[in-house]
């Protein structure tokens, strides 16, 4: 399916903050075997010199997955997400996540193309935490598959 | 220079818990009828999940679970995951590419599941163990 190119660039509105967990990280990190004390014990995560757990790497995706309903679910762009997969995906760090962490969330369409009868579109999240400071931007391109 | 290669089972029971923990509860990793519906083989992986796995090869690499600055994937292929105790597996290998000197290490990642690339373009920077 085609999407509109004349959607790159837009930034949507900055989403909720969301509370990091801690309860939420030890849940991620034991959902995909990450056994590091780290995840799970505050005070191993002090002698890391964070204040509490540390999220695994992938953990923003719990947040940014969500944030990006406002891009997915836009009635302009139209994106059909019964056809959506994932296509690539990038988290570039600032610094860890860590429990207690409030994280705002703003979206931008960094690209869209039409290929082969398939949609592709980028999205950049761009994640900072309470005092506005970046924590991680992340990328995800998905592909919105054509009619077979 | 190569690194050891790591090793993950992944049964339906680790999606099952995935799709708690993410939030993502898209029906293609859980029912194999919809799957089927989709032109699927059978319930596949979350790319994510997956993602996560050679995130954790990644860590155990580098030598400390905060290391990760820089990771990103492309999905190329579904990593299918029978209805059955022993799943499937996904093995992670990496080089490691580059050691830059302001203390970061460059990685390529590959990922295969039944021998075939499940990633393409994976590639991790990490801050170089002391």
């Amino acid at each position: 399916m085609s999407l509109d190119p004349s959607f790159v660039g837009r930034t949507y509105p900055p989403t909720a903050p969301y509370q990091v967990g801690r309860e939420k990280i030890r849940e991620f990190a034991t959902a995909i075997g990450a056994t590091d004390p780290a995840h799970h014990d505050p005070a191993a995560a002090r002698k890391l010199g964070h204040r509490d757990v540390v999220a695994p790497p992938t953990f923003p995706v719990v947040i940014t997955m969500a944030a990006s309903r406002q891009i997915v679910e836009d009635p302009a762009l139209g994106v059909d997400y019964s056809r959506v997969v994932h296509g690539d995906q990038r988290f570039a760090y600032t610094r860890p996540v860590v429990a207690g962490d409030e994280l705002v969330c703003v979206n931008t369409i960094e690209e869209v193309t039409s290929r082969g009868g398939h949609g592709f579109l980028t999205t950049r999240t761009d994640v900072t935490d309470a005092a506005g400071e970046p924590v991680v931007a992340v990328w995800s391109k998905i592909v919105v598959r054509g009619e077979a | 220079m190569e690194l050891p290669t790591q090793t993950f089972r992944v049964t339906r029971a680790d999606l099952i818990r995935y799709a708690g923990a993410s939030g993502d509860f898209n029906p293609i990793h859980w029912s194999d009828r919809v799957a089927t519906s989709v032109g699927l083989p059978g319930v596949i992986a979350h790319g994510m999940f997956t993602m996560a796995l050679v995130g954790r090869a990644v860590t155990t690499w580098a030598g400390a679970p905060d290391a990760v600055v820089d990771f990103g994937v492309r999905f190329t292929r579904p990593v299918v995951v029978p209805d059955d105790d022993e799943g499937t597996e996904v093995e992670v290998a990496a080089k490691v590419k580059e050691v830059t000197e302001d203390g970061l290490t460059r990685l390529d990642v590959t990922a295969t599941c039944r021998g075939e690339k499940v990633l393409s373009q994976a590639r991790a920077t990490v801050r170089t163990p002391r």
